[in-house]
């Protein structure tokens, strides 16, 4: 085997793994799982059925899937390419703009949802323009569900992928070059397949994070049952007159993600 | 029944529209002491911010070394909270149901009731409830789960119209910003929030609202750590002192009996 | 001068402290192989001919094409990379099928010109295989179908042989000879390793620190090495020195040897290792070129066993049997005396 190519994973250490590292571990572990347990033991078992066939629980999850996954497209057509430009290509204030793509990760969510107002509102920045010119009004519309789950998403993809692209063997990219390659047949037939890794891992944590998408959503789409309230949404206002209907909710929410989130992780990320 | 410890404070905090858009942070309990002296715990239902922070400066006034703080938050929230062991001493609801599943004893000690918010540019030339349901106009209002929500309804429907709005928000705050903001060319609001945000917003009183007023109770908890000084809290909020603040801020004081 | 085939080249990169100034030229089927230490500029200068770095000054040119300012894509130049860089999501034939379709020929014809090339290099039933599944021989044989389907002009080789085990290196090394021999563009090898690039190239171009020292045909630098770096790789004793009346005055040195070359002036004088005799005490009937050493190191190589001299007056390598070694009781520090006859003595210009 060549001296270059991914190594094979190593062998595992063999012999006891040391507590300084297995008690926190395990610590971390239980702090991440027992809220679930809660929700599982606090679940009126007896009414789920009843509850779930409400057809508001089903519209709110097809629209929390469905917003979910158009954000996550939406997020690796515009994503990609911006992890790109940020690990290839140099230029001024790079720097600037890769702290600027962090930004919707420590702004809250709300606020988000009101920035998105400010430029995408009816008379936003640019909403305004599009209602002036097309009539597109984007808040309260299940469009602006998608908006604001990309805003709040994207810079999870854009940070796994641009990972992943530094993390690449650029000297691919040279032989493609030598080849005849041009950089948009570069990128295209090398440089993607070879980060598909990251880029399906970036994808993954984009949809979960879009899955579970409230403050943004809220404030910048509104609520609206069918149109614009996604799963989070109900799981808020159930939590109003309900906790119970809030629970089972997301428990829906909880199972359907990780089925998913598994069944994707299986095919896409372990086996390349 | 027992109560979920769930708290809305693990939600996303709700948008306060009152000068530009800054964010009021709604306070989570933090149930640690206060060093020295004694700290009254209040629970009230986020609408009466201003009115109660003022009041609750007058108390401390008049009670040496007592510490008098604050936790405002969606009233189910609160109730929710108080159920789960919160320490309160003071509950103030903003509708009966919240306060029903704390205590039977609470007392109404000030109403409020909806108006029309528009923006200041009013593009829908709105009037009247009526006017609501015009096709072209977008239309905010509450969500039924809370208060104002089901306020909403019950005045839609003894005028006998019919809205289709284009969002059901989980605050009032919430529709105040997407009206100031222009977003909404109407919304349903508490008088008091229209008040609190006339620099961005203004209140069209309609005259059906007097059929879906809110009442607010107030309760000094039976299990309050501090019952004595729970009692006179409640005194000074029925008080005239304490019903003029009410009044500044838009309630309507409650009717005897 | 735009008349000149083949390679004709001025490679000028500097890159912080290194710079590199090479003047490089290749005849349409010669086989230049770089050869120098490590970090004298070899990579860097087939990396500049390959467009990967920029030239800071010179010329460049192909057939009379200048490229100098051409993007690496646009050079219709193949390489060989030193890890092969084979795209690892790709089968054997989509890697070589990649250069034809990126130039912009047919899926269905580049495969077919892949197909042919993969044949060529005797791995036609590997045409499915990725990478990975590939031996380093075989992966080199794809890297090389690979750069050559692009049908370049230049062919360059970046150490295609340093992955490679000692065994496949010899099977691999052979095969490599006969397709360079039957490709007729230029072709430019780097290697550090001196046996590669006397089989594989018809001249020799050695660099140190981003100059050339020498050039030549490979046996020519051989015989006749001007460094000490190349006088190392050939396995000779290099020295410079001063030649009158059929001795030569070793520079540094308190000893004057004598040869049978007739040269006057500065001169290289060369002996090998083998040459040197060596004797526990002074040898009767005193043999010329005679002095006394000290042993600074004995090293086993193969069925030989190096000796190393200190000078003065006379720093030398010495092979001898391992039987000798016993018999003269050599052990680091002795002192003994060496002697080489003047007909093992090799003379030329300096």
């Amino acid at each position: 085997m060549l001296s270059t190519k991914p190594s094979r994973a190593a062998e595992k250490l063999p012999g006891r793994p040391p507590w300084i590292l297995v008690l926190p571990a395990l610590a971390g572990l239980a702090f991440l799982v027992l809220p679930l347990a809660g929700l599982l033991i606090r679940a009126p078992w007896s009414t789920i059925g009843t509850r779930l066939a409400e057809p508001q629980v089903l519209e709110a999850l097809r629209l929390s899937l469905v917003t979910a996954t158009l954000a996550t497209a939406l997020c690796l057509l515009l994503g990609v390419p911006l992890a790109w430009l940020l690990a290839r290509v140099s230029f001024r204030g790079a720097r600037l703009v890769r702290a600027l793509v962090t930004v919707p990760l420590v702004l809250p969510p709300v606020v988000g949802g009101v920035a998105l107002l400010l430029v995408l509102g009816r008379r936003g920045l640019v909403g305004g323009w599009l209602y002036d010119t097309f009539g597109i009004s984007l808040p309260f519309t299940t469009a602006g569900v998608v908006l604001a789950e990309t805003f709040v998403a994207m810079p999870f993809l854009v940070i796994s992928v641009e990972g992943a692209l530094r993390a690449a063997d650029l000297r691919y990219e040279e032989a493609a070059a030598t080849l005849g390659a041009t950089r948009w047949t570069i990128f295209r037939r090398v440089t993607l397949p070879l980060v598909a890794p990251g880029i399906a891992a970036g994808a993954i944590l984009c949809w979960a994070r879009a899955l579970g998408e409230f403050g943004a959503t809220i404030t910048f789409a509104g609520n609206f049952p069918g149109r614009t309230q996604t799963m989070p949404l109900a799981v808020y206002l159930a939590l109003e007159t309900d906790p119970e209907a809030a629970i089972v909710l997301s428990l829906v929410l909880l199972v359907v993600s990780v089925l998913v989130l598994a069944a994707l992780r299986d095919r896409w990320v372990n086996t390349t | 029944m027992s109560k979920r410890s769930m708290s809305k404070c693990s939600m996303p905090m709700r948008v306060a529209v009152a000068a530009g858009l800054s964010l009021l942070a709604a306070g989570c309990g933090d149930t640690g002491e206060a060093s020295g002296g004694k700290t009254l715990t209040v629970f009230a239902a986020a609408s009466l911010t201003e009115s109660f922070t003022s009041l609750g400066t007058t108390f401390e006034a008049s009670h040496r070394g007592v510490k008098v703080r604050f936790n405002f938050g969606g009233s189910s929230g609160l109730a929710q909270q108080i159920g789960q062991g919160a320490p309160a001493d003071v509950f103030a609801s903003a509708s009966p149901a919240p306060m029903k599943q704390v205590s039977d004893e609470s007392r109404v000690f000030a109403r409020n009731r909806l108006v029309i918010a528009v923006p200041k540019d009013d593009p829908g030339k709105v009037t009247k409830l009526a006017d609501l349901a015009g096709p072209r106009l977008k239309i905010v209002v509450c969500a039924e789960q809370v208060p104002c929500g089901a306020a909403a309804t019950k005045a839609f429907a003894a005028a006998g119209v019919r809205v289709k709005p284009a969002s059901q928000e989980q605050d009032v705050r919430a529709v105040l910003t997407k009206v100031s903001l222009g977003e909404a060319d109407a919304g349903l609001v508490y008088r008091t929030d229209a008040k609190a945000a006339a620099a961005k917003v203004r209140g069209i009183e309609f005259p059906e609202s007097a059929k879906a007023i809110n009442d607010y109770p107030i309760v000094a908890l039976p299990k309050a750590p501090q019952s004595a000084l729970a009692k006179e809290f409640v005194q000074l909020v029925l008080s005239a002192q304490g019903q003029a603040v009410l009044a500044q801020a838009g309630f309507e004081p409650a009717s005897p009996g | 001068m735009s008349g000149v085939t083949g390679l004709d080249a001025r490679l000028v990169v500097r890159r912080g402290a290194f710079d590199l100034d090479l003047e490089l030229r290749a005849e349409p089927g010669e086989v230049v192989a770089l050869l120098g230490p490590n970090g004298a500029g070899k990579s860097t200068a087939l990396r500049a001919l390959a467009g990967l770095v920029p030239l800071h000054d010179g010329h460049l040119r192909v057939d009379g094409t200048d490229l100098s300012r051409l993007p690496p894509e646009r050079r219709g130049i193949g390489m060989v990379f030193q890890d092969y860089l084979l795209f690892p999501h790709l089968s054997a034939l989509e890697n070589v099928a990649f250069g034809p379709r990126s130039q912009g020929t047919r899926k269905r014809e580049a495969r077919r010109r892949a197909a042919e090339w993969l044949a060529h290099v005797g791995l036609a039933d590997h045409a499915d295989a990725r990478p990975r599944a590939l031996s380093g021989g075989q992966a080199q044989r794809v890297a090389l179908a690979r750069a050559l389907a692009v049908r370049p002009r230049l062919l360059l080789l970046d150490e295609p042989l340093a992955a490679l085990d000692a065994h496949t290196r010899l099977e691999i090394r052979a095969a490599l000879r006969r397709h360079l021999a039957g490709f007729d563009g230029a072709a430019v090898l780097v290697t550090h390793d001196p046996l590669d690039a006397m089989v594989l190239a018809d001249r020799l171009v050695v660099l140190e620190s981003g100059r050339l020292v020498q050039e030549g045909p490979p046996a020519e630098v051989a015989r006749r090495p001007r460094t000490d770096y190349v006088a190392r790789l050939v396995g000779l004793n290099l020295y410079r020195g001063h030649a009158a009346a059929g001795t030569v005055l070793i520079d540094d040195g308190a000893i004057k040897l004598d040869t049978v070359d007739r040269l006057e002036g500065q001169v290289f004088l060369a002996f090998a290792p083998s040459s040197v005799a060596l004797y526990r005490s002074r040898p009767d009937g005193s043999p010329r070129n005679l002095w006394q050493a000290r042993v600074e190191a004995i090293e086993r190589q193969g069925d030989r066993v190096r000796v190393r001299l200190e000078g003065p007056p006379l720093a030398a390598a010495a092979d001898v049997t391992p039987g000798a070694v016993a018999e003269l009781g050599l052990v680091e520090g002795s002192v003994i005396w060496a002697a080489v006859k003047a007909t093992e003595t090799h003379v030329y210009p300096a």
